[in-house]
């Protein structure tokens, strides 16, 4: 053996004497004097709160997401400021900042989860809460409110800084501008444009954390979720960039205005493609928080089937 | 109380439990033995519900682990000691699993207190020893104060104050009235600790007892009988007389006799009677860890081989040669000691000369004592593709390049390989 054991001559007096000392013991099973409770979602979320407060790669892709997107919203409005036309709408500058930002959401969605599972932590998790359902809800909840607020938080103030450093740009000869948008020949941005680049793509990029999230339950690997959901957010783009023949218009067209990043851009008021006319992202918003339901039932249903 | 009806488990083809029931009581430490991958924490697995059972059920208190109201106020458990995330502290990880099951907080303080973790309770656990880490999961397992509490190898990496601890733990739980599951692989642990043994090998259960039954029926006591070396008549002679009174006499490795079935008292009667000297008469108790050993040998999956080191070694002198240096006084088997140092003998037998000479490798400068040409098979590789090669230049060169005393056979030796080259 491996570890060492007090004095050669224990054992055998030991064992002999150690059954007749404890059948002895009490026959009565023992009863706990801390009260014991029923367990509820609550119970749960205060658990997951614990835990994604209590680790440095919150704080770190949290941190990473608000310098991207308030420091490339800075640097874009500094660019268009040096110029006296509006050549885009007043608040799109903050997509460029957002596109990247969004990747810290993704990566903490996947770790809140997988990090779990690369540790082994999950099944004392699991050990102490057996409704694995609830587990993965309390996570959901916790992880969506967090990242919608700090998202909100940073487009707010990105939203803020470019309209403060290019509200009194004139809209350009060829403007292609809203009429709504133009006031008194100076660009600025209607209740909806506000709406939609704080809101809507904060919504946007907690629902693609959450469907990270979702993915990583289904994975339980934290590279190889963090991968899938590049690939869900960047192959559209990349695929479509090498689509150039005729024949293949159609899908081209199709993964270019289905992609997430033309979901955000569309929110932003600058869409790839698609329905430019319209300039509301909240129906492609739509088609990713059904993916993401989708995603968590499939999440949910493995999560309670699979052995941990 | 747990209990378990059928287990079985199965991962694919490999099967890592089978048909396992058995019952665990409360007031009591069972422990749970078997060798490596023997299924033991598959089973604590499927206890709590983590891994579903292919066949069977197993349930604490009469109910399923998933199907427990607020199973971890009910059930404690230590699985894996680094099941925790590194970079969450060691303080905030017992808060969390304490909120998921409305444990007040300053439990969580308690416990730290108790496993001893205190003072490095705000350090993350990512520096933890293993040590720390265990100490670390048997708060988690305390946490609720249990009625079942189940530890997976819990004193692996732990210190000697540690296991001492760990120890006294286990059966202060056990004498509250508390149903306490130990998992080991270390038989010598488990008959310090355990009253109860269940072992299972291949994911069978091989007993269900306690454990002095488990002593009683698994072990024999015997006595060890050492004739003088210098007579080996008088051994044959002892062990006859030993025979013919109804003892069972086995020969050991290092000469001594292991004799069962008599007292020491009437073996030294029947050596004074015989006419026999004795060196040694001593009395031995099979231990835990012999009766263990002997009830899991054919269940054990890992198994290591002896590192034979082929070709690369001397060969050893012939086997008579065993016994005649013994170690009087010494009662140790002799079998785990090195063999006897040869003169002349090079640990490992590769050519020497090889780089040096392209006609000499076939044949190291130091040739076997014995004469007899060594078999070496890492050297025949070698000797291949330089044959061709060296076929020429090697009559002219390869005498002067030999060592004097070694000159017959190296000569023997590169005619063979011209033969060998000439095919």
């Amino acid at each position: 053996m491996s570890t060492p054991t007090p004095p050669q001559a224990a054992p055998v007096p030991m064992q002999q004497q150690a059954p007749a000392q404890w059948q002895g013991a009490p026959a009565a099973t023992y009863t706990s004097p801390i009260p014991i409770r029923s367990t509820h979602l609550g119970h749960a979320l205060a658990s997951e709160w614990t835990k994604i407060r209590s680790v440095r790669s919150t704080m770190w892709t949290l941190s990473v997401m608000f310098v991207l997107v308030l420091g490339i919203g800075l640097l874009t409005a500094i660019g268009f400021s040096s110029s006296s036309y509006a050549e885009i709408p007043l608040l799109s500058g903050g997509l460029f900042g957002l596109m990247l930002g969004q990747i810290c959401i993704v990566t903490l969605g996947v770790l809140v989860i997988t990090s779990e599972y690369g540790t082994g932590m999950i099944r004392t998790t699991m050990t102490a809460c057996p409704a694995r359902g609830r587990v993965l809800a309390a996570k959901a909840i916790v992880f969506f409110s967090l990242s919608f607020v700090m998202t909100l938080v940073a487009t707010t103030l990105t939203a803020l800084m470019q309209s403060a450093m290019l509200g009194g740009q004139s809209p350009g000869e060829f403007t292609t501008l809203p009429e709504e948008s133009i006031v008194n020949g100076e660009v600025i941005a209607t209740t909806s444009e506000w709406v939609d680049a704080t809101v809507g793509a904060s919504l946007y990029v907690a629902l693609l954390g959450l469907l990270a999230l979702a993915i990583g339950a289904i994975l339980r690997h934290s590279a190889g979720a963090i991968t899938t959901m590049l690939a869900v957010i960047l192959l559209p783009m990349l695929l479509a960039l090498f689509m150039q023949m005729e024949s293949l218009r159609d899908l081209q067209e199709a993964l270019v205005e289905y992609s997430p990043l033309n979901g955000l851009a569309t929110l932003y008021q600058l869409p790839f493609m698609g329905d430019e006319g319209s300039g509301s992202g909240w129906g492609l918003l739509g088609i990713l928080a059904c993916v993401t339901v989708g995603a968590l039932v499939g999440a949910f249903a493995l999560t309670h089937k699979r052995d941990v | 109380m747990i209990e378990a009806v059928g287990l079985t488990k199965r991962y694919g083809a490999k099967t890592a439990v089978y048909n396992l029931s058995f019952q665990v009581r409360p007031g009591a430490v069972t422990g749970f033995l078997g060798p490596n991958g023997s299924g033991k924490s598959t089973t604590m697995r499927m206890i709590l519900g983590l891994d579903n059972p292919t066949a069977g059920h197993v349930t604490i208190a009469g109910h399923p682990y998933r199907k427990l109201p607020n199973a971890p106020r009910q059930v404690g458990a230590l699985l894996d000691a680094k099941a925790v995330h590194g970079g969450r502290h060691a303080r905030n990880h017992l808060l969390c699993l304490a909120q998921l099951s409305g444990i007040p907080a300053r439990r969580v303080d308690e416990v730290l207190g108790v496993v001893g973790l205190q003072d490095v309770a705000k350090k993350r656990s990512k520096g933890f020893s293993l040590g720390m880490g265990q100490r670390l999961g048997i708060a988690a397992a305390l946490l609720g104060d249990p009625q079942v509490l189940l530890f997976d190898e819990p004193v692996n990496g732990l210190d000697p104050e540690g296991i001492l601890w760990v120890r006294n733990l286990m059966k202060a739980l056990a004498a509250e009235g508390r149903t306490v599951f130990v998992s080991s692989h270390l038989m010598s642990e488990m008959a310090l600790t355990a009253d109860h043994l269940i072992v299972i090998g291949r994911g069978q259960l091989l007993a269900d007892m306690s454990v002095r039954d488990f002593i009683s029926a698994n072990s024999a006591d015997f006595a060890r009988v050492r004739t003088p070396d210098t007579e080996p008549a008088a051994r044959e002679k002892l062990s006859a007389a030993l025979t013919e009174a109804g003892g069972h006499v086995l020969p050991e490795a290092d000469g001594a006799l292991r004799v069962t079935g008599l007292a020491l008292p009437r073996i030294s009667d029947l050596a004074h009677d015989s006419d026999v000297r004795l060196w040694e008469l001593s009395p031995h108790q099979a231990s835990l860890e012999e009766a263990y050993m002997r009830m899991t040998q054919g269940a054990v999956d890992y198994r290591s081989t002896i590192d034979q080191k082929a070709g690369l070694q001397q060969q050893l002198p012939p086997p008579q040669a065993q016994f005649q240096a013994p170690v009087p006084g010494q009662g140790q088997p002799g079998w785990y000691a090195p063999p006897p140092p040869q003169q002349g003998g090079q640990p490992f037998g590769m050519p020497q000369g090889a780089p040096v000479q392209p006609g000499a490798p076939v044949q190291p400068g130091a040739p076997a004592p014995q004469g007899a040409p060594v078999h070496n098979p890492y050297a025949q590789p070698a000797d291949v593709p330089a044959a061709p090669v060296a076929a020429p230049p090697a009559p002219t060169a390869a005498p002067p390049a030999a060592p004097a005393p070694a000159a017959a056979p190296d000569l023997t030796k590169s005619e063979n390989n011209e033969n060998g080259a000439a095919r």
